[in-house]
């Protein structure tokens, strides 16, 4: 599976703000098309992104099928305190992606 | 928790608006989407943007709705929203929520922030299936809201169109 | 010297399938009031086609460009890049925007895993990409000495897969062979395409040229007829640009998936209802090798993104 590619600063001055990229692979499927053999093709969405800095939630997005195919969000935070970052992503057909990335704040 | 991979019986919009402002995690999934064969219409978008405000109406100014005025291809549209607020506790943006005017369904995302997203902007990419209008709504922490909306030109559209080989 | 007369019936049949883009009807009509463009025939449902061509299809003839006035001087020439608006320009400029990039950390870790039963990984042989792999995609397609006759990229990693990994090749447009021709042609990012015209690859750049001008298809199109004699002016309400192929495999927005050069061609074959050679066709590579020998001296874009 195809890792989501997620961009945060390593280090950053406290009080900082921030900006966070995040993009994964992923068809968003919206449901509306239709396929070769002239059936419909299923909606297939990541539906709900949450981003938990320490266990604190500081952003989150709920998806309709028009967000685009691999999705990328840009999104800001403010530098509060070294430690991890957590991105989570989850959809249809039982999808669920959760990516970390750790940040020193000086 | 689980989530279905068919047309969600029973949850309405309505639903996921109200529960949009819960912690996501362990939540039930509630769909933005109901399958619909026909277009969204202008009118579409304005009860779906009240099904937000209830009775309030959104006011000019604060939000920022960049996208391109002409379109190469609906299929991925780059967007930027952002608010003018200090994000401080006393004030900042709560939601940011898209809508559009002739997509299959009016609703683009919901964004949730608070003070430590420290500043309101968010980026992202969407679709279009027509030249239309994308409204952009931003809720306040004092409970006001304030909207900007932009018209796009979609050369080619997204959503209503067939695979091809 | 490719037949520069379309038969009565030929033109006939032009006028009736429409030139049909893969576009929602417009509400309007599909007419832009005097733009300069007009709706050609009832049969061009959203086709607007520029006055001055509309005249040039009523002709009985329509003048093919000739083969050797119409290579474009270097100057001249322009990317697709550059018909392209700013905020899709900011996407192929913005590694983390780029959707490519998802196929390119594939790309990387494919490099390194061994394959086969020899189990042996490209970085194996050839050590990091960065280095061993820089101007690489610049001079493909390339004389190949085993079949006597020029390869392309994905062909080349698939010849090195079965002879030196002795893994199965890869599929066309599978994601593994997109992510690792995207990853290898990503290393001549910047550096100008560089097709030698040697004497043995000569004849082939020259069957690849005859098929750019040739006429194909229900609708008798050539390339040359959109993508040089119409690079610039509109098609459905998209712009034509050159065919330049300087980013590929690239991520169009068409697709919402990265492809290949060959998946594009497949495209434009099928847009002028020509049956479209199969992924891999000498025919392809010739026209490949064609399409890289006239942007030679341009910088490679890899992974680009397209409308």
């Amino acid at each position: 599976m195809t890792r989501p590619l997620i961009k945060v600063p390593q280090t950053a001055k406290r009080g900082e703000i921030i900006e966070i990229k995040t993009l994964i692979s992923h068809p968003m499927e919206t449901g509306y098309r239709t396929g070769l053999n002239g059936l419909t093709l299923p909606r297939d969405i990541i539906q709900r992104f949450v981003c938990i800095y320490n266990g604190t939630e500081i952003f989150s997005a709920a998806f309709s099928p028009a967000i685009a195919a691999n999705p990328f969000l840009s999104f800001f935070t403010v530098a509060a305190e070294s430690g991890t970052i957590l991105f989570q992503w989850r959809g249809d057909n039982g999808f669920s992606v959760t990516e970390t990335a750790d940040i020193t704040v000086l | 928790m689980s989530s279905r991979s068919s047309p969600p019986c029973g949850s309405s919009r309505r639903d996921f608006l109200l529960h949009a402002g819960e912690c996501a995690a362990g939540a039930v999934m509630i769909s933005l989407v109901t399958i619909r064969a026909s277009r969204a219409t202008p009118d579409m978008m304005q009860a779906a943007i009240h099904e937000i405000l209830g009775t309030s109406e959104p006011q000019s100014g604060r939000v920022k709705l960049d996208l391109p005025p002409l379109v190469e291809n609906g299929n991925a549209v780059p967007l930027t929203v952002s608010v003018d607020s200090p994000m401080t506790a006393q004030d900042h943006v709560t939601a940011i929520h898209l809508f559009n005017e002739k997509n299959p369904q009016p609703y683009v995302a919901s964004f949730r922030l608070n003070p430590r997203t420290g500043k309101a902007v968010v980026a992202t990419r969407i679709k279009l299936a027509d030249s239309q209008q994308v409204t952009a709504i931003a809720q306040m922490s004092d409970g006001s809201f304030w909207s900007d909306s932009a018209q796009v030109i979609v050369t080619i559209a997204a959503c209503v169109e067939d695979v091809q080989p | 010297m490719p037949s520069l007369r379309a038969t009565a019936k030929q033109s006939r049949a032009a006028w009736h399938f429409g030139l049909q883009r893969r576009s929602a009807p417009r509400n309007d009509g599909g007419f832009v009031p005097d733009s300069g463009f007009t709706p050609v025939g009832a049969a061009w449902k959203g086709l607007l086609v520029p006055r001055s061509l509309g005249v040039l299809l009523l002709a009985a003839a329509i003048a093919q460009p000739s083969a050797q006035a119409a290579d474009p001087p270097p100057e001249n020439r322009h990317s697709g890049y550059a018909f392209m608006g700013p905020s899709l320009r900011a996407m192929q400029d913005d590694d983390m925007a780029n959707p490519a990039s998802l196929w390119l950390q594939d790309g990387e870790t494919l490099w390194r895993q061994p394959a086969g039963t020899a189990e042996r990984s490209c970085a194996d042989c050839h050590g990091d990409a960065t280095a061993s792999m820089r101007g690489v995609a610049a001079r493909y397609p390339a004389f190949d000495a085993r079949n006597d006759r020029p390869i392309n990229l994905e062909q080349r990693i698939n010849r090195c897969r079965t002879t030196r990994q002795q893994a199965a090749a890869l599929h066309f447009e599978s994601h593994e062979l997109l992510a690792l021709t995207a990853y290898v042609a990503r290393q001549s990012r910047g550096l100008p395409i560089a097709i030698k015209d040697t004497p043995a690859l000569h004849p082939f750049v020259e069957m690849g040229r005859r098929l750019f001008y040739e006429r194909q298809g229900q609708l008798n199109l050539s390339c040359a007829q959109c993508h040089e004699a119409n690079a610039g002016r509109s098609l459905g309400g998209s712009t034509i640009p050159e065919a330049h192929p300087t980013g590929y495999p690239l991520y169009r927005l068409e697709w919402q998936s990265l492809g290949s050069l060959q998946r594009r061609l497949r495209n434009c074959m099928a847009g002028a209802r020509a049956a479209p050679y199969a992924y891999g066709a000498e025919a392809f590579v010739d026209l490949e090798l064609y399409l890289m020998w006239r942007a030679n001296g341009m910088p490679v874009e890899t992974p680009a993104v397209r409308p």
